[in-house]
């Protein structure tokens, strides 16, 4: 067997081409995907006997709450190889997956309020889980914001890899205090976990959303380092001769 | 099938607005995000070509 | 371990030789927590209940505005690259500067907070419980407060920046400081949020000089 070359992957010029060819791949499967959740959730989970038709947003709300945090973590890890081996490629792919995972975090929180509003009766409620699901929002605007701010490529990887480390080291910290202050000031008992014993399908329905989440968001990390990668080499070789073949 | 009717699919069971406007801006959401995507490529590639023009240019003289 | 005191003694001097900078944020401080009676509403029962959380907002939001001073003098002046180049340990100098710092905004910001309590009606215990919450937590805020000083250093706009990167790390602080005086007024006891804050700046002295370290690297770099 030969040994594949791990090195040459990590070069943004062969990545470039690599992640053109994942690309569709991904795209066509995470299509496949939402088709086959957004069925389960809306033909073949039966309507919930204490939340009615409403308890359906989980469908949606769940997996990007999942996501949203998931993302994050990756992003921490490769933002830490990047510092730790100065791999310009996965300083990239933390950029690239920042935006996705700051959207999935602003869907799990509207999407969390659009269902707490007929369950609660309130836009918002401050359980332990929405106010964390808020702050970790906040963690990526700040991510974001600060490699937005800095002009050099180098310092801005770098920058951008610290605060994610400072962060998710940070997280389980913000979601231990969070809970403490939300059992401290129960108020009006309400608790987003009392939902009941999910049925077999509902799990199910989830865990096929997530997956399409997951490729959706492979798929757009693909496409975004992609672009990255060219605004970034845009005075080198390689990309004047790419621009030449597509003319 | 949980739905007798279309209409009733609708309906939601009377959540409807807030079901469809969970998901319905879910995905507005993912795809203006492939929309700006897809943008932010164009003007890259315009970018691209006018940097390539000014550096034929610059070889030509 | 002299360069501690070297950095210390400096910086102290230069903070003595800026006291506007010292009193601006203490007025800061003491501004925006008066306002909130005005907002609202001067009813006793209502300031005595949210008054813990006004003056640890109050603190955090002081702490915030004068990070920008921590590194920025020396940035300009060039002081800091010579740090940085130094043989000492760069993390004993960071951990130095935020002592200072601590000193500056954090002490002074303590040393206010019983008088601004009186006014919102907190007394006896409850009000030996919010200084020390206080003196527990302003040092933590300086030490993470560092690592977007320091990351933010010389970028345009790097004031607000700093707000969006380090306020939300400074959740668990306002958690854990606005929560002692309401455990202690409820009569749960404030020990247990006590020792968490005290458990947080144990951590965060451990942790943030090595990162403020490492930012300044990678920001003079």
């Amino acid at each position: 067997m030969s040994k594949i070359n791990w090195y040459k992957y990590s070069a943004p010029v062969t990545f470039y081409g690599l992640a053109g060819k994942m690309f569709p791949g991904f795209a066509i499967l995470s299509a496949i995907l939402f088709a086959i959740g957004l069925y389960i959730s809306f033909f073949v989970a039966p309507t919930d006997a204490t939340q009615g038709d409403a308890y359906r947003i989980i469908f949606i709300h769940v997996p990007a709450a999942w996501m949203s945090m998931f993302i994050y973590v990756v992003m921490a890890a490769y933002a830490g190889i990047g510092l730790a081996f100065n791999t310009r490629l996965s300083a990239m792919m933390a950029q690239a997956l920042a935006p996705t995972g700051a959207l999935f975090c602003f869907i799990a929180l509207f999407t969390g309020s659009f269902w707490g509003k007929p369950m609660w009766g309130a836009w918002w409620v401050w359980d332990a889980r929405l106010t964390s699901q808020l702050i970790l929002f906040f963690l990526y605007v700040g991510f974001i914001s600060l490699q937005a701010a800095i002009d050099d490529p180098r310092r801005s990887d770098r920058a951008g890899a610290l605060i994610a480390l400072v962060g998710v080291i940070n997280v389980p910290i913000i979601y231990f205090s969070v809970k403490w202050w939300n059992t401290l000031h129960q108020g009006a008992s309400i608790s987003l976990t009392k939902a009941p014993s999910m049925a077999h399908t509902m799990l199910l329905g989830m865990l096929i959303m997530a997956l399409a989440c997951w490729m959706y968001t492979i798929a757009v990390a693909l496409y975004r380092v992609r672009l990255i990668i060219l605004e970034r080499e845009r005075n080198s070789t390689w990309v004047s001769d790419l621009m030449k073949e597509m003319k | 099938m949980n739905w007798g009717s279309f209409s009733a699919f609708l309906h939601m069971g009377g959540y409807a607005f807030y079901v469809w406007s969970s998901f319905g801006l879910s995905f507005a959401l993912l795809a203006f995000e492939l929309v700006q995507l897809s943008l932010r490529k164009r003007t890259l590639l315009k970018r691209l070509g006018q940097i390539q023009k000014l550096n034929e240019h610059r070889g030509n003289k | 371990m002299s360069i501690v005191f070297w950095v210390i003694k400096r910086d102290l001097l230069l903070a003595m030789r800026r006291k506007s900078d010292v009193l601006t944020t203490l007025f800061f401080f003491v501004i925006v927590t008066s306002l909130f009676p005005l907002g609202v509403g001067p009813e006793p029962q209502l300031l005595k209940a949210i008054g813990p959380g006004v003056l640890w907002v109050g603190a955090l939001l002081a702490t915030m505005l004068s990070l920008g001073r921590m590194f920025a003098a020396d940035h300009a002046d060039g002081t800091l690259e010579q740090m940085l180049i130094c043989p000492e340990s760069l993390s004993l100098i960071v951990l130095s500067k935020v002592v200072v710092h601590w000193l500056a905004t954090g002490l002074p910001l303590v040393l206010m907070s019983p008088l601004l309590g009186l006014q919102f009606g907190i007394e006896g215990e409850a009000l030996r419980v919010l200084t020390l919450s206080l003196l527990l937590g302003t040092p933590v805020l300086s030490l993470v407060g560092a690592i977007g000083a320091s990351l933010t250093l010389g970028l345009r706009g790097g004031g607000v920046l700093v707000s969006l990167l380090v306020l939300p790390l400074y959740i668990p602080v306002l958690i854990f400081g606005a929560g002692a005086v309401d455990a202690s007024t409820s009569g749960i006891g404030a020990q247990g949020h006590l020792s968490l804050l005290g458990a947080l700046l144990v951590l965060a002295l451990l942790a943030t000089p090595k990162a403020v370290a490492s930012a300044l690297r990678i920001s003079l770099e």
